[in-house]
């Protein structure tokens, strides 16, 4: 019969210890794991990312419920352990025992939360969890929120990015006199700080916190110097400490954490510990890499294999999107000690390299951190570098003599070079492994060897790496760059234009670091709909970066001829503008009239010069632009209804006009084409529509995400409305959150294929708050753009556009 | 032999834009780059006749409102993969004054 192993806490410590436990040994134990969270192990170094919306916890999770399932784990999460009986051999969870032959602690660490007043309020949080994250979300989602974070260390400052970068009002409170004084010295803390402010964060060093003040909840944090700043949010990140409560209640050995031997077993020979609340010879562990080579460790031991906990120096980076910092070893001066700066204040790097006996101990890198491994490799190793000390500070390429290309510094990094920290992960170990398993994607190698599969901050190491050992054949799939002029994907920069408050086109290009003076004819069009439609007031349309249809106002025809279409609300007309139609096709020879899929119609061959004139007569008679050119709302098709239709349900022509009146003008990712059907007959075909409505007796049922151009596809219901107002408030919600997330060009069903439709209904329908503000932002934005562009140009806008600049067609005959 | 001839002011064009002039040969598109540089070119792209003026100008380049060809401005050449030119016209800038060689295409008209 196979062994019992309980393990407590289902975090990233004891799920890499499971992960070798199964593969040396995969029927010996079996297994329960015990987690107080209701959910199993994801990876917590990315919970940065996920609070500053660039991964969603889908992408984080490492173990999902089919892995547990293969290996036969008894998982019990939502479970909070109270009570180890160790004569006894059993744990207690929720009043039931569990017998154990082999127990394992991996309880981690708590929060440290400052003994102050108002610490129990709600909207004071820890940053520890998914629940955490989740929480601070919602409070973000508030208009006008304020957070305060405090804790300026690694932890506290990717909270306040990230929740900066949600359009928060952040300050940073830290006790030290600079920021992550634990791993930077004050010249980078510096640099560091001047990076945040100049992101809109506020930072207050020697701040003593003397009181989180609120009634219900948290409303203000004040200060000892009196200072108070007002709070929707508080975040605890002022330290952890090893959670060794059921531990000490058990009668383990305790100090600082819970003391272990080099195999990672504790007082109790039966009982091992690891991650973060244990304590080796002394010290305790925060950073992954070590905790795990514990696993390692603790899985050899449980296999009866001899094994040995050697604690390694980490480096550290802090995952702030456009902040590089690195830092290694020690750092602090001294007498016997020497060191080498290099500063260049404009560019804003800074690089400072620690030296004993001409050896490195420590390194800080901040603003180019490309040489990081190579120093720390040099540190591991503790390479006598006076051969190379001249241009040390400059970096690899410079001293090996090796080109600047970061491509060649990476193919000359030595094979023991680490390239993973958190995995301890070297060159040599990656390249075999790309080589000899036919590894051709970062994927391939995060699942063969786990280098870059926790923090991912030497992606681009491993990048580099598949490059140079595939070559050509290396075809990276993982963020499509927007056009040749940026290597930043379209949803970093949305995040970024939003996160910085970036209000113009040539702001985006010149804070995001574009390689183009003047962007191409990708990204400008993408960048001008991202910018008017996060800026709604404030941003001004720039027309030429705008596609020639939606310049002028019309559809461009293969021989530069224009086509006019004019709206009709809900496809319904009447006598006297059939007559100004009409006319107008009379008046300047229109060669073609044809009735559109969308119910309207098309007067083709119309010469760009004649267009103000023809939008003139149309405007007489009462139309405007049908914005039949636009990534806009483009037309709601609509059956007759319950006015006429023997079987409609509703009035679905009413409802139709009603939404095309209150959304057209509306500016979205691609075209947005809607449709409203009287009963499930479905005569305006509503179900293959960006967005549709099926009426029937009891509301409206609201569908989304269907096609009927290149791709085919039926649409997807998203809810069901009692009343009119209710549909016309989850249409515009939608609509909105579509503009808010959609990529420039990317159809609605695209969107909710890559953002799945639970988090759409989740904002849309289960969420009435969030649905509300998505609807007053969508409202808010339509202020500004209900004006008929043909009527502006009616009476003189772009005049340019419509007439030739000179002619000389007569110059011959003058001749 | 030159023929310089005014054709319009500076602004009369709009920075990263087009205007265009009719000459006996068809239309001539005269652009304007955002850092005020002035170029004409044949106003009809080689690939399926597109009105060059009606695309996007950027840096020295515009792209075809039809199907995204690239052409230099400065030589008139297709830009990337596709291959074609569209021809060139010289041009002067008189203070604020943009002056074309009518000879340019008035040689073109006779020959």
């Amino acid at each position: 019969m196979a062994e019992k192993l309980v393990i407590i806490g289902a975090g990233m410590a004891s799920g890499r210890m499971l992960e070798h436990l199964f593969e040396a040994e995969p029927g010996r134990y079996e297994v329960t794991l015990f987690g107080a969270e209701p959910r199993g192990n994801y990876n917590r170094i990315m919970l940065s990312p996920v609070l500053a919306g660039e991964k969603r916890y889908e992408d984080i999770v490492t173990h999902d419920a089919d892995w547990y399932a293969a290996n036969n784990v008894h998982c019990r999460f939502g479970q909070t352990v109270t009570k180890i009986d160790r004569q006894a051999k059993s744990v207690f969870a929720d009043g039931v025992e569990t017998p154990y032959d082999r127990l394992v602690i991996a309880t981690g660490s708590a929060p440290f939360i400052l003994p102050i007043p108002g610490k129990d309020l709600p909207g004071v949080r820890a940053f520890r969890d998914l629940d955490d994250v989740e929480a601070m979300v919602a409070v973000a989602g508030k208009p006008d929120a304020k957070a305060v974070v405090i804790g300026g260390g690694l932890l506290g400052l990717e909270a306040a990015a990230a929740l900066r970068g949600r359009g928060m009002e952040v300050v940073v409170l830290h006790l030290a006199g600079h920021l992550m004084e634990r791993q930077l010295d004050a010249a980078a803390g510096y640099l560091l700080r001047r990076e945040l402010e100049g992101r809109g964060i506020k930072v207050h060093c020697k701040a003593q916190t003397k009181a989180i003040l609120g009634t219900d909840r948290v409303e203000a944090v004040a200060l000892d110097d009196g200072t108070i700043y007002p709070a929707d949010l508080v975040v605890m990140a002022a330290g952890i400490r090893p959670e060794t409560r059921l531990a000490t209640d058990a009668g383990i050995e305790i100090n600082r954490g819970i003391v272990v031997s080099d195999a990672m077993v504790t007082s109790d020979p039966d009982i091992l510990a690891l991650g973060e609340c244990v304590e080796h010879k002394g010290a305790v562990y925060g950073l992954v890499a070590p905790l795990y080579d514990m696993a390692k460790v603790a899985a050899k031991t449980l296999t009866g294999a001899e094994a040995a906990f050697k604690p390694v120096q980490t480096a550290t980076q802090l995952k702030v999107t456009g902040v590089s910092l690195y830092s290694a070893g020690d750092f602090a001066e001294a007498d016997d000690r020497e060191e080498i700066v290099l500063r260049d204040a404009t560019a804003g790097v800074y690089k400072r390299v620690v030296l004993k006996d001409n050896r490195i101990l420590g390194a800080v890198l901040y603003g180019d951190t490309a040489d990081g491994s190579w120093f720390f490799d040099l540190l591991k190793r503790s390479t006598d570098i006076a051969p190379m000390r001249d241009t040390l500070i400059y970096g690899q390429s410079y001293g090996g003599g090796a080109s600047a290309d970061p491509l060649a510094a990476v193919a000359a990094l030595p094979a023991e070079a680490e390239i993973c920290g958190c995995n301890g992960v070297c060159k040599g170990t990656i390249a075999n492994a790309i080589t000899s398993k036919g590894l051709t994607s970062l994927d391939d190698v995060r699942a063969h060897t786990k280098a870059s599969a926790s923090c991912g901050s030497c992606t681009g190491l491993v990048e580099k790496l598949l490059m140079a050992t595939l070559g050509d054949s290396y075809n990276p799939a993982a963020i499509q760059p927007m056009c040749p002029c940026t290597e930043l994907g379209h949803d970093e920069v949305r995040r970024l234009i939003v996160a910085q408050e970036l209000k113009s086109i040539p702001a985006v290009m010149q804070e995001l670091g574009w390689k183009t003076s003047c962007g191409c004819a990708k990204c400008r069009p993408a960048l001008n709909y991202y910018l008017v439609a996060n800026w709604p007031g404030e941003y001004e349309d720039d027309g030429q970066s705008r596609f020639i249809n939606e310049r002028v106002h019309a559809n461009i025809q293969k021989d530069g001829t224009y086509s006019v279409v004019p709206r009709m609300f809900g496809g319904l007309t009447t006598a006297n503008e059939l007559r100004a139609i009409a006319d107008v096709a009379d008046k300047f020879e229109v060669p073609t009239i044809k009735v559109t899929g969308g119910q309207r119609i098309d007067l083709l061959g119309i010469k760009k010069e004649d267009l103000p004139a023809v939008w003139a007569d149309l405007n007489k008679a009462g139309m405007m632009s049908g914005a039949a050119y636009a990534k806009g709302l483009r037309t709601v098709k609509t059956c007759v209804g319950s006015d006429w239709c023997r079987f409609g349900t509703q009035d679905s022509t009413g409802l139709g006009v009603r939404i095309e009146k209150f959304m057209w003008g509306s500016w979205t990712p691609a075209k947005l084409k809607l449709a409203v059907s009287g009963c499930p007959r479905n005569c305006a075909e509503a179900t293959c529509k960006d967005i549709g409505v099926i009426c029937i007796d009891s509301g409206y049922e609201i569908h989304f995400g269907g096609a009927a151009g290149l791709d085919i596809k039926g649409t997807e219901v998203l809810c069901h409305a009692k009343t009119e107002d209710e549909a016309m408030e989850i249409i515009a919600a939608l609509t909105q959150l579509y503009r808010e997330q959609g990529r420039y060009l990317e159809r609605i069903y695209k969107w909710a294929k890559r953002v799945g439709s639970d988090s759409i209904k989740a904002n849309v329908v289960e969420d009435l708050a969030k649905r509300r503000q998505l609807f007053e932002r969508f409202v808010y934005s339509q202020k500004f753009a209900q004006v008929d562009p043909w009527e502006e140009r009616v009476n003189g806008r772009d005049a340019h556009e419509f007439a030739a600049m000179a002619d000389f067609q007569m110059l011959q005959a003058a001749e | 032999m030159n023929d310089w001839v005014d054709i319009g002011c500076l602004e009369d064009v709009p920075r990263r834009g087009a205007r265009c002039i009719k000459t006996p040969l068809g239309k001539i598109a005269v652009f304007r780059t955002a850092d005020d540089k002035v170029f004409a070119i044949d106003d009809q792209c080689p690939h399926k006749g597109g009105p060059l003026s009606q695309g996007i100008v950027h840096g020295a380049q515009v792209t075809c409102p039809l199907h995204n060809w690239v052409f230099s401005l400065e030589t008139g050449v297709a830009q990337g993969a596709d291959e074609g030119a569209v021809r060139t016209y010289p041009l002067r800038l008189h203070q604020d004054r943009i002056l074309i060689d009518a000879q340019s295409f008035a040689a073109a008209t006779a020959a």
